[in-house]
């Protein structure tokens, strides 16, 4: 999942569940039933479920473009200068 | 976001955080009901009254009830409980308590009833203070929700005396 994805991802399951939540209550409430706005509910925590969590294609639109290896060749890293560290001379006792 | 268990594990925080949050307001919308239950009860006869070899005085009694508590009954509703209390006032104790009937009422189908029965636990005074008593009969309820707080109320009948002599 590339990065966009995993922005749509995250967006996409806040608002469905706060929808399903929405809707479950407000048709319990209207039917006088705890039990429809459970079942409605688990639903849709289910659907959101199958819909944001597998890898699916339409999370992978955006893939990031990785410079060519040509281009790495061009600006080699700065090769660090080795460090000698001046010893200490052991302390006779 | 990145992998698999990320996201389940955001999906199932989110989901149970809001279902939380429906259950505390499926519980507000209980405080928004005015429940407007009635009562009455008859003490049909007083089956016998005696003192018992060790003091106390017991009562039997045929009583008659009949309640409406359907308005009791909300979505958010599991059960009520309900149980008629004698209740009266002695020397010693300003309030006594007995518990005579109770019943689980499971829906609101069920919170319309008349029944007649004599007193389902036993009428027995801790003493010998019953000759003449007047006392209160009180039905107490307690409203079980699916989700939050439970709650109680009661309903006082006052006027009910018992017989001055032992029969």
């Amino acid at each position: 999942m590339d990065w966009q994805g995993q922005n749509l991802a995250e967006k996409l399951m806040q608002i469905m569940l706060l929808a399903f939540a929405v809707v479950a209550f407000g048709t319990g409430y209207l039917m006088a039933s705890f039990k429809t706005m459970m079942l409605i509910y688990a639903g849709g925590v289910v659907l959101t479920t199958l819909v944001t969590v597998p890898n699916w294609p339409f999370f992978n639109r955006h893939p990031l473009k990785w410079l060519d290896p040509s281009e790495v060749e061009k600006h080699p890293k700065p090769q660090l200068s080795p460090i000698v560290n001046s010893k200490k001379k052991p302390i006779k006792k | 976001m990145h992998s698999f268990g990320y996201r389940l594990n955001a999906l199932f925080t989110f989901a149970v955080t809001i279902l939380g949050f429906i259950c505390a307001i499926a519980s507000f919308t209980d405080t928004l009901n005015s429940p407007s239950p009635s009562v009455q009860v008859q003490v049909l006869n007083v089956n016998w009254f005696q003192k018992q070899p060790n003091g106390n005085d017991e009562v039997y009694l045929t009583l008659n009830i009949s309640a409406d508590l359907q308005t009791l009954f909300t979505w958010n509703t599991k059960q009520v409980f309900a149980f008629l209390a004698a209740e009266y006032e002695t020397p010693k104790h300003p309030l006594n308590q007995i518990s005579l009937w109770d019943a689980i009422i499971p829906t609101k189908e069920h919170a319309k009833f008349t029944i007649h029965t004599s007193n389902k636990y036993r009428f027995v005074d801790q003493g010998s203070n019953l000759r003449g008593k007047e006392f209160n009969l009180t039905l107490h309820w307690h409203v079980m929700p699916k989700t939050g707080k439970m709650f109680a109320d009661k309903l006082v009948l006052p006027g009910y005396r018992l017989p001055a002599q032992y029969r």
